[in-house]
């Protein structure tokens, strides 16, 4: 990648991030101490395994609201495997992903092969995910005590815990996919226009089915290390946690029309989201204050993206008037 | 007494592309003048100025003290919002009210009466709009326009969804309103229809008001001639007829949607198999149904000499069987505008794995140069590019993936001088190369001097087929006509 496609594609994130950190970091004199940036580190892991199959989802013009009960019913599953069924944690981790699989396939494939808007399916499978966990935690939080610690706590020489590591391994390889395979430009001209990418005999169905079965997965997968980092799960968990990662692929300038989008910049909104929120707390600021500038970053973050777009349009109008003449 | 007179009328949507000509009009109280023409003579243009929708460029329109709002058009495109109620939807301007609130029980009973005009006394005019098939929405309209005050009725085809005793229906109601003095100008391919209840006719022919005649005292033959004008078509392509006729691809008895209706023919390599016709006559449908674009019910589809049966189930089967489709709306089913000429380029033939952007990039410059495809570089949108140079980037994208059987929907449609000559260049090549080459187009200058053979289609059906022997303007234009003709029959 050259330095103007990171300079115009990445930089401003990062530096808003920067800032973010310099202004709570002058504001707070405990902000810059391991404590904070270490639970920061720790919130990031799952969060952006989410958003990375968010940022698909959201680029083939489709959404998934389930992600956060999905995550829920997992770490439920997991925990449960563990503690009450004593199976192995590397077994019960891959039970987990699975489940999460499973519930990507049923969204992906009622979404795309009976053409239901993936708002409707994801916004049910969401409820069905979390009245299975109810059903299966019998309402009550499964603890695993300190089984998971290793997931979690830092590797001795790098000092980040290996959550982190996959995470980012995971931005990494699906930025490749998305910019550098064939199959993820062809979801950016799914969510571009489907009609003109179904003519030119390129086959969409899979594709978009492919991408919500991603995101359970990552779910699935996220769901270990949310249950790692909380000692247990409980069907709540996962409340709320769709809108963070939406909110988190929104900041990053990926696009609810779909056809843009780019999982670098999910990842520092995910940064943003977090910093944001611990900030704030760690300045003292009140819980309802903390929702409030929440709100009015995402608001602020997607009109910024709609007058570039705008931006975008006018001149492309002028240009076209240029060459008519 | 004249209703309205028209004088030197002039109208041109882009600038030195008039599509009104020095045209002179005028319709008398009491009378169904018919407007006929072929695609883009300009009479859909005239009626919109007639009622207002878009203004004359010059001339003059002298509706003799009528206001715009007296002159009601009944548009071919319908108009019906389909979750409104028919009532609604019949009154959508003048909605009775009381205290604020839309007084829906006279509406219904004012609605009721209105639909009895129409032959539907038994509809519940509570229902929603969308819920009745196509022709009753027709209908719909034709009755909400009949309630309006009008002093002139422009009915723009207004039978083309509707069978046999929804006409004669409506024909009722335009000699009931005739009959009132009000001045009724009918739009209409349908010869048959023109004769039976129209007193003049106009025919228009390239924005230009060829002649007015008394129905009665005029043949169809002479209609049609007139329509389709007497200029001789320069042959630019050579035939290349002694070459031994090898099949590209065949269809046989090809059905599907209701527009495609038992379409058979052959094209064989080397050829360019025109397909004229009229707007709706089911060209583009056949066109995608072949490609896989849309279900087909019935019929067969072969390729190559062996003959091959080939049964596309989606565009990805028509692909791999070097099938290429140019479709007639770029914009909506061709391009990825906000993505790059080399991202568009690519978007078929690329198989492979991973992205070869020096490759995709040397593939967009390599084939644009075949299409003179002018650009600053190949990273830049296709939506920057002009009209003619967006439609060669769908062409080189089929060049790309070596295609063998080429379906073209209205290629040169919005395309400027130069680009047209590229594309016609091109297709040489392609002929040159062997390749089958099906074009469809509503220019039938265009048609008649690149094509080796015409195929008509009329309706849904295929209604002629001409060699350059045999072909004429006249010939061609009637077969055009042709499906719409002894609808009564085909209806019953």
């Amino acid at each position: 990648m050259n330095m103007k496609r990171f300079l115009t594609d990445y930089a401003p994130m990062f530096i808003i991030w920067v800032i973010l950190i310099l202004l709570f970091g002058s504001l707070s004199d405990n902000f810059l101490s391991s404590r904070t940036l270490s639970t920061i580190a720790g919130q990031v892991p799952p969060l952006v395994l989410v958003c990375c199959g968010m940022t698909l989802i959201l680029i083939v013009a489709g959404i998934d609201l389930s992600v956060g009960s999905v995550l829920a019913f997992c770490a439920t599953l997991f925990c449960l495997l563990i503690s009450k069924g004593n199976w192995p944690v590397p077994i019960a981790g891959l039970a987990a992903i699975a489940a999460g699989g499973v519930f990507g396939l049923i969204n992906g494939l009622v979404s795309v092969c009976f053409k239901v808007p993936s708002f409707i399916v994801t916004l049910g499978t969401l409820k069905i995910a979390f009245g299975l966990s109810l059903l299966i935690s019998r309402s009550e939080t499964i603890t695993v005590g300190m089984k998971l610690e290793n997931l979690i706590s830092p590797l001795p020489v790098l000092g980040i815990p290996i959550s982190f590591i996959v995470a980012l391994c995971l931005v990494v390889i699906g930025q490749f996919i998305l910019s550098k395979t064939i199959y993820g430009r062809h979801l950016i001209a799914i969510g571009t226009n489907e009609s003109a990418v179904r003519l030119a005999g390129v086959a969409t169905t899979w594709k978009k089915v492919s991408v919500f079965v991603v995101t359970g997965i990552l779910a699935g997968l996220a769901s270990i290390f949310f249950a790692a980092r909380l000692g247990g799960a409980n069907a709540d968990l996962g409340n709320g946690f769709e809108l963070s990662a939406i909110a988190a692929v929104v900041i990053g300038g990926t696009s609810l029309m779909g056809g843009r989008g780019s999982l670098i910049n999910s990842f520092l909104g995910v940064l943003i989201i977090l910093t944001l929120d611990a900030g704030l707390a760690q300045v003292g600021a009140d819980e309802w204050v903390k929702h409030v500038i929440t709100g009015m970053v995402i608001i602020l973050a997607v009109l910024l993206d709609v007058m570039r777009g705008e931006m975008g349009n006018r001149l492309l109008q002028k240009y076209q008037q240029l060459r008519q003449k | 007494m004249n209703a309205i007179t028209i004088q030197n009328l002039q109208k041109s949507y882009v600038p030195g592309v008039p599509v009104l000509k020095d045209f002179d009009f005028e319709i008398a109280e009491g009378e169904v003048h018919a407007l006929v023409g072929s695609n883009g003579a300009g009479k859909s243009t005239l009626a919109k100025i007639l009622t207002g929708l878009t203004p004359a460029n010059s001339g003059n329109i002298d509706r003799h003290g009528r206001d715009e709002s007296a002159i009601v058009l009944v548009l071919q495109e319908l108009n019906i919002i389909p979750t409104l109620t028919i009532a609604e939807n019949i009154y959508i301007n003048a909605l009775p009210r009381r205290f604020g609130v839309i007084n829906q029980a006279s509406l219904n009973h004012k609605a009721k009466q209105a639909l009895g005009r129409v032959g539907l006394k038994n509809l519940d005019p509570s229902l929603p709009a969308g819920s009745l098939g196509v022709g009753q929405q027709q209908l719909i309209e034709i009755a909400s326009a009949l309630e309006k005050e009008s002093s002139v009725l422009i009915l723009d085809e207004p039978t083309a969804a509707l069978t046999g005793p929804e006409i004669e229906l409506l024909f009722d109601n335009v000699r009931a309103l005739q009959k009132q003095g009000v001045a009724i100008l009918y739009i209409s391919h349908r010869m048959d229809e023109i004769a039976r209840i129209c007193d003049r006719v106009t025919v228009m022919r390239d924005g230009r008001r060829i002649a007015t005649h008394q129905v009665s005292e005029v043949e169809t033959t002479q209609l049609v001639a007139e329509m389709a004008g007497s200029e001789i078509s320069s042959r630019t392509a050579a035939p290349s007829q002694q070459k031994e006729k090898i099949t590209g691809i065949s269809v046989s008895n090809l059905s599907g949607g209701e527009k495609v209706k038992n379409v058979s023919f052959d094209a064989y390599r080397g050829e360019i198999l025109g397909i004229a016709g009229l707007i709706g006559a089911g060209r583009t449908e056949t066109l995608r149904a072949i490609f896989g674009a849309d279900p087909i019910s019935g019929g067969e589809i072969r390729l190559g000499p062996e003959q091959i049966p080939f049964h596309p189930k989606s565009p990805s089967d028509s692909v791999a069987k070097k099938l290429a489709l140019v479709p007639e709306d770029r914009k909506q089913d061709g391009l990825l505008l906000p993505l790059s000429i080399t991202a568009n380029t690519v978007l078929a033939s690329n198989r492979s794995l991973l992205l070869d952007d020096a490759g995709d990039r040397n593939a967009t410059v390599t084939t644009g140069e075949r299409l003179a495809l002018k650009y600053d570089s190949p990273d830049q949108a296709v939506g920057d590019l002009s009209g003619g140079n967006q439609q060669k980037v769908v062409i080189s994208r089929w060049l790309l993936c070596e295609s063998d059987i080429y379906l073209f929907d209205e290629p040169t449609r919005g395309v400027d001088v130069a680009a047209k000559e590229s594309i016609y260049t091109l297709l040489d090549e392609l002929v040159e190369a062997n390749k089958t080459i099906i074009l469809v187009s509503s220019d039938l200058t265009e048609l008649m001097s690149i094509s080796h053979r015409i195929l008509v289609m009329s309706n849904g059906r295929i209604t002629g087929e001409f060699e350059p022997e045999t072909w004429s303007r006249e010939a061609i234009t009637a077969a055009a006509f042709a499906g719409y003709e002894n609808r009564k029959e085909t209806a019953a």
